[in-house]
């Protein structure tokens, strides 16, 4: 059953007095529990297409449906609860908030979800363990380890439990083993369940991946598939 | 809502803390504004209750008889002018005795006059009084006797001189007892008044009390300047003053030509002004309290662009507009109300040092004042955090997060 589809997607932007194609009639459609990963050049639309299945970013025209449900109609409000249960983000330079703990930056979303403390607390302590980060969880974020940072921004993309777990070039911040280290945390929760999607530009960690998309010019240029 | 208040709390406490200086400036802001609001009413009060105690010194159950009519009645300028179509006399004052009602008496005649012992001169008020007067005005005496219990139409060459006037002309000699010239006559000293007692329009240290049939004799007049009466009580008050204006009524072969002023509507029109006064301080006051809101509007716009990015990654996890909205405004709240307190906490102490300073003005912030300082405080932090909040529930999270 797909988990994603997208029909017709077009994503526009306006540069000046000039119309940019960002996302030139995509149509897609990935299986809950593929591992995806969108390759190419920068501009190629990898980005945009990233921003708008987790629903940062709308659609000009097209449709997408995510989990049976078209969620192109929904309001700001709706899309905000929707990404709140359904997709987890990892991002290139970790975005987490640097006052707060690393047990705070991953209580955020079950914050924003509106949960229980208690609920939170035993939530956060097993995200937390299952990265093996329980002894860092009072570290704030300028204490940790680059590999440690991203962890952390792991553990709360996942503390959700969501269906869909972004990654907008994982690795690009980190040194190598680091780089391998998350990959192969990522590629484990995918094992379990988890659909996962990595934009990159590096084609060796592309190449990971069961599906491989590769853009260019708001196009899906090449699809490579594994057995 | 989807987010707990607690929660936004402890989330704006964390933004606080972690941008330390931003906080401390608006928090200096606001209770600089709720400080000044706390003080100022403060001393409007102590200024009010300062003048109801002087008022009350002279005792709420006087009434002041002024030759003359002002037709609207009541309390005006030219009632205190004292213009005179008839005047009072000794014989007036001693009619208004025979009332039941009539606790005291006390006819007064002021004029100024040269006052000298042994070559030094001073030019002082002297005040016509009688035995009575001492009681009427709550005054003290601090050395020797007020004027004697005496007729009133009887002259007498006493005095009771002010601790000033007495330190001017004898120094450190002994003053009981001495004689001094007032004008071209002479009197023995038979009392020293002392600052105890408070009185409005008399400094009582300045004064020099005689007789008032021997003030009648200096300023060459059977006039008096006016005639205080106590009534026996608070209650017979209208009554008394009916009989005032009866008695003389008819002394003056049916003319009305006297004003009888009551403490209440001379009381009643100083609290007015000083209410007004206070009021409008309090305004000025709460003016600084819309301009620490107006820099809590910029400190939090400078706070939305910093924390673009993290606003970004709220979005992202999740957040709606309004999750962010109440995150902004939770922060500006919970920063105006630390500001309150701690300027309601300095207002008070800053009351507290000028209750110390000057200990006649009983400078209390009224209870109004406090509340609205912090409602105004309050107010303006949700209102001017409003345009902040919207700012941040509106950005695109796309560049949002792409901001470093």
């Amino acid at each position: 059953m797909p988990v994603i589809q997208l029909q017709q997607i077009h994503r526009d932007f306006q540069v000046g007095d000039q119309v940019v194609h960002a996302l030139d009639d995509i149509n897609l459609q990935i299986d809950a529990g593929d591992y995806l990963s969108i390759m190419g050049p920068s501009g190629s639309g990898k980005s945009t297409l990233l921003n708008l299945i987790g629903l940062l970013d709308r659609a000009t025209s097209g449709h997408y449906i995510l989990n049976g449900q078209d969620v192109t109609v929904l309001s700001d409000t709706e899309q905000a609860t929707t990404r709140n249960k359904t997709i987890g983000f990892v991002f290139q330079s970790f975005h987490l908030v640097p006052r707060l703990s690393a047990a705070a930056n991953v209580e955020l979303p079950l914050m924003l979800a509106g949960m229980s403390v208690e609920e939170r607390r035993s939530k956060v302590a097993k995200a937390l363990e299952a990265l093996h980060l329980s002894d860092r969880a009072e570290h704030k974020p300028d204490q940790l380890s680059g590999g440690q940072r991203q962890r952390v921004a792991i553990a709360r993309a996942t503390v959700t439990e969501p269906a869909v777990l972004l990654a907008d070039e994982p690795t690009g911040n980190l040194d190598r083993k680091s780089g391998l280290d998350v990959m192969g945390i990522l590629e484990a929760l995918n094992d379990r369940g988890i659909t996962l999607i990595v934009v990159t530009h590096d084609a060796e960690l592309g190449q990971r991946a069961r599906r491989q998309l590769h853009m260019l010019d708001g196009r899906i240029h090449r699809e490579e598939q594994e057995g | 809502m989807r987010l707990f208040g607690l929660d936004v709390l402890r989330f704006a406490w964390g933004a606080l803390v972690g941008y330390p200086s931003r906080a401390l400036l608006m928090l200096l802001a606001m209770s600089i504004g709720v400080a000044s609001v706390v003080m100022l009413t403060a001393l409007g009060e102590g200024a009010r209750s300062y003048v109801r105690g002087e008022f009350a010194s002279l005792g709420t159950n006087l009434l002041t008889v002024i030759p003359g009519r002002s037709e609207t009645g009541g309390f005006s300028p030219s009632t205190l002018m004292g213009e005179t179509p008839r005047d009072l006399t000794l014989a007036d004052a001693q009619a208004l005795t025979r009332s039941y009602s009539v606790r005291r008496v006390a006819p007064l005649n002021v004029g100024s006059a040269e006052v000298s012992r042994k070559g030094r001169v001073r030019d002082t008020v002297i005040l016509g009084a009688t035995h009575d007067m001492l009681a009427l005005r709550r005054w003290q005496i601090m050395q020797g006797k007020f004027l004697p219990k005496i007729r009133w139409n009887r002259a007498m060459p006493v005095t009771v001189i002010g601790n000033k006037v007495r330190e001017e002309l004898f120094g450190t000699e002994p003053a009981l007892g001495q004689w001094l010239r007032i004008g071209d006559r002479r009197f023995r000293v038979i009392g020293i008044m002392g600052s105890e007692g408070r009185s409005i329009g008399v400094d009582v240290e300045e004064t020099v009390y005689i007789p008032v049939a021997s003030a009648q004799q200096l300023f060459n007049t059977s006039s008096l300047f006016r005639i205080l009466v106590e009534a026996r009580s608070r209650n017979s008050l209208p009554a008394v003053e009916k009989y005032i204006i009866k008695t003389l009524q008819t002394r003056h072969q049916g003319v009305k030509d006297v004003t009888v002023i009551t403490q209440d509507a001379v009381l009643l029109t100083f609290d007015k002004i000083i209410g007004a006064l206070t009021y409008s301080v309090g305004g000025i006051a709460a003016i600084s309290l819309m301009v620490a809101g107006i820099l809590i509007m910029n400190v939090m716009l400078v706070a939305v662009s910093q924390r673009t990015a993290e606003i970004g990654l709220l979005k992202a996890l999740g957040a709606d507009h309004r999750q962010i909205l109440s995150i902004f405004v939770g922060e500006a709240l919970l920063l105006s109300s630390l500001g309150a307190v701690a300027g309601l906490i300095i207002g008070e102490l800053g009351s507290l040092a000028l209750r110390q300073a000057f200990p006649v003005l009983p400078a209390y912030a009224p209870l109004w004042a406090i509340a609205a300082a912090m409602g105004v405080a309050l107010g303006t932090g949700a209102l001017f955090s409003l345009l902040p909040a919207r700012r941040a529930a509106a950005l695109d999270p796309v560049t949002a997060l792409s901001r470093r």
